[in-house]
């Protein structure tokens, strides 16, 4: 019994901090987005649900939508698959050294300039990559185009193209920390198990899919599910490297950017609450779905 | 509920704090900047005090204000810089009131550092309410947020107190400021708007600002063959310079009553021939922006233009001065109205646009409203004016503040413009300030529309379409205006 005193007194502050801040918020958030409240004054008027019924009709409220669901599937897909090529290549790509399996050459550089992407501010990285994207040739990359002769690429201003230039921001900012998370996974793999592998004649293909992959899974699952909620977010990026706010014609907006401005450029807090309570079922049933599918792997294995 | 003490208003405060900082965290990922604000709101422990005793009015101190009052002038620290209030207005002010402290707080982002401190009743006293960021007046003034400015208008001018202040300042300036027929507003700065061009790079080749659409695509035609582009604006966050053009053009086709009607959210307002023909015809002359433009900044288009890479560039009178250190000497402003649409038109080619801009407002909730209209009486003085043109490169509202200044190229064109145009002033538009949403629906539209994805027709029906979703919305008070 005093052993769950002790424990519960640890508990206890961090439960009441949680309720208070996180808990008591959005509970409040439901209510206000039941409300037309303009974040002015403190007289909100009740008005049921029309705030959501307003928001199934919302032509922005859905293409903010169809990008988090195309961010949900694209993004952890190619983050996951180039963190794993690199931390692969970091770890084990070297084959067999002194006994021990080492990375490629120069590995211990390599997973530091991964990292370092990480270690900007998501607005630092959001001012680079405007100066990287510029739609003519002063940018980096369309600079780069020009001098093998390629036209200017209109990388945020053509509206087929801006949210997929933007993704690719998010993984390469991104990528670094999962090469380290899964680089701590490929570390406690035993090393018998290569070395037995390669032993029998296994290429570092046959390493990778048939020892790697299965033995670091549920590292894979764990960034599946960041990644994912990463995915809901994006606002950001969004903000500082979109044309006009989410543009151009509403093709890279998201709904915190949506929020933003429904909140503080429109005063429309009741209905930005509802955007906000719409959210956060979209991700409580993303979570609620990546953790069953982690169940069922698990009773599989 | 009671009355007592103070306490109930309290109790609104800290709820209205937690609102702010829940609708934060709802907004999660959304993360920083919200949050931002809700720390900005909790900061401000001072309950609101009680309104400071008011000292007698005189003809000195019309409004009656508490000479150790503390002022807070919160500025929108934009184009203007904030160094008229720091340098010009704050220190008359201080000369009047030796014993009054003034706080003065400089800022890009005004929404978001004002928003939560209105929802917690701790505002200042006396805001530039400016830039891509600023609040809804509208919103503000539903909330009963806002001082009406009735008094500061009656007021004596400080210059010759037998007049009274609205008799000082140009025509239009007070009902510019008008919501729901009160004018809550101080619009201070009065602007033109145009074509803006290099004099000497035109002088050189032997073009000419165009006086209709037919000489504009004939002289955008000479100036591609001559390798420059011909006309552009700054897709990524200033459309509305663009608009602008399509609304002046639309304004000069049938007269201002289309812009009154647009405002005004009248049924098919955007959906009238004046507006289509305006929209056809900037689409056409969209065809000359290098489409890269979409995707740009202002400042890099209009560095473009310093560097004559763009011949015409649309925007307002404050464009020289933001250029100022930026312009070489190659480089010399000149601005031409916005081209006619055909000799029909009930405007002529000489109308252009010059209206009050740059709202200033005064919280009704203010500690020192007293000091607040003061503060805006000195503004409106021509020593407070001239001081603000020197420091910022433009004209206020003062009459005849500006004589004696020397002008500099762009102004003075301007103020050429404006002396052609007489009584032809194509006036301004309400709707960005009273309902966001149209706005930044219109933004969207503009950049469809110049860079071909969508035609007039439709730029005009989506807008159309936004206009009556605003009007269905009830949440939002609509504003109506008859002049």
């Amino acid at each position: 019994m005093r052993k769950y005193g002790f424990i519960f007194s640890f508990l206890v502050i961090p439960v009441i901090l949680y309720a208070i801040f996180v808990i008591s918020p959005y509970l409040q958030a439901f209510y206000i987005s039941l409300t037309n409240w303009r974040g002015i004054s403190a007289n909100p008027q009740f008005i049921g649900f029309e705030n959501f019924t307003r928001l199934l009709g919302d032509d922005v409220f859905w293409a903010a939508v169809r990008h988090h669901a195309v961010l949900l599937v694209a993004m952890p897909l190619i983050t996951i698959a180039i963190a794993l090529f690199f931390s692969f290549l970091l770890n084990v790509g070297g084959g067999s050294k002194s006994g021990k399996m080492a990375g490629v050459r120069g590995s211990k550089f390599y997973r530091v300039v991964y990292f370092f992407p990480q270690v900007l501010a998501v607005a630092v990285v959001g001012v680079l990559f405007q100066a990287i994207y510029r739609p003519d040739n002063t940018g980096v990359l369309n600079g780069l185009l020009d001098l093998v002769g390629l036209g200017p690429v209109g990388w945020l201003i053509d509206t087929n193209l801006a949210l997929w230039s933007i993704m690719g921001v998010i993984i390469w900012q991104g990528v670094g920390f999962y090469v380290v998370l899964f680089s701590a996974g490929m570390a406690a793999i035993p090393s018998e198990v290569f070395e037995a592998a390669a032993l029998d004649g296994a290429g570092r293909f046959r390493l990778f899919f048939s020892i790697t992959l299965p033995l670091i899974w549920d590292t894979i699952q764990v960034g599946w599910v960041y990644l994912g909620i990463a995915a809901f977010d994006a606002f950001a990026l969004v903000q500082v490297l979109s044309v006009d706010r989410g543009g151009p014609d509403n093709a890279t907006t998201v709904l915190p950017l949506e929020i933003w401005r429904t909140a503080f450029t429109f005063s429309k807090f009741g209905y930005a609450s509802a955007m906000g309570v719409a959210l956060f079922f979209l991700t409580i049933t993303f979570a609620a779905l990546s953790l069953r599918v982690t169940r069922r792997e698990r009773i599989e294995v | 509920m009671t009355n007592s003490a103070g306490s109930p208003k309290d109790i609104t405060r800290r709820q209205m704090l937690r609102r702010i900082g829940l609708t934060a965290l709802v907004a999660g990922p959304a993360g920083s900047m919200l949050a931002a604000c809700a720390t900005g709101g909790s900061s401000s422990e001072a309950s609101p005090s009680a309104a400071p005793s008011a000292a007698a009015t005189s003809a000195q101190n019309p409004f009656g204000v508490k000479a150790d009052a503390p002022l807070e002038v919160v500025i929108f620290k934009g184009g203007l810089g904030d160094s008229y209030a720091k340098d010009v207005h704050e220190p008359m002010y201080k000369k009047t009131y030796p014993n009054a402290t003034i706080k003065h707080v400089a800022t890009q982002q005004i929404a978001q550092t004002l928003q939560p401190r209105f929802a917690s009743g701790d505002v200042p006293d006396f805001i530039a309410n400016s830039g891509t960021d600023l609040m809804d007046n509208g919103a503000l003034q539903s909330e009963g947020q806002l001082l009406d400015l009735t008094p500061l208008f009656e007021a004596p001018s400080i210059d010759d107190p037998s007049k009274k202040i609205k008799d000082t300042i140009l025509a239009g300036t007070v009902e510019s400021g008008l919501i729901a027929g009160k004018p809550f507003i101080l619009n201070y700065v009065s602007s033109g708007y145009g074509l803006w061009y290099n004099t000497k790079l035109f002088q050189e080749k032997g073009w000419a600002p165009p006086k209709d659409f037919t000489e504009f695509k004939a002289v955008c035609e000479k100036i591609k063959a001559a390798g420059l582009t011909p006309y552009a604006y700054a897709g990524k966050n200033a459309s509305y310079y663009q608009y602008w053009m399509i609304l002046i053009t639309a304004a000069k086709v049938e007269g201002n009553q289309v812009l009154l009607d647009i405002d005004n959210l009248v049924d098919g307002a955007w959906l009238k021939d004046s507006v289509k023909q305006s929209a056809a015809a900037w689409a056409e002359i969209g065809k000359y922006i290098d489409k890269s433009y979409e995707g740009l900044i202002h400042t890099e288009v209009q560095t473009r233009q310093n560097q004559d890479k763009v011949a015409f560039y649309p925007s307002g009178s404050w464009l020289e001065n933001e250029q100022k250190s930026n312009t070489p000497k190659t480089f010399e402003y000149a601005v031409a109205p916005t081209p006619s649409l055909t000799p029909s038109d009930k405007m002529p080619y000489e109308a252009i646009r010059v209206a009050s801009g740059e709202p200033y407002i005064i919280p009704a909730k203010a500690k020192n409203t007293a000091g607040a209209l003061e503060y805006a009486r000195i503004m409106l003085s021509k020593e407070g004016a001239k001081g603000f043109t020197e420091k910022s490169g433009s004209l206020t509202v003062v009459k005849g503040a500006a004589e004696g200044l020397s002008l500099s190229p762009g102004i003075k064109s301007l103020n050429d413009a404006i002396g052609a145009a007489g009584d032809n002033i194509v006036t301004y538009s309400q709707f960005e300030n009273w309902y966001k949403e149209l706005e930044t629906e219109l933004r969207k539209q503009t950049n469809s529309l110049m860079f071909g994805r969508i035609s007039a027709d439709e730029f005009c029906a989506n807008m159309q379409k936004k206009a009556d979703s605003v009007k269905a919305d009830s949440s939002i008070t609509k504003q109506n205006r008859t002049v």
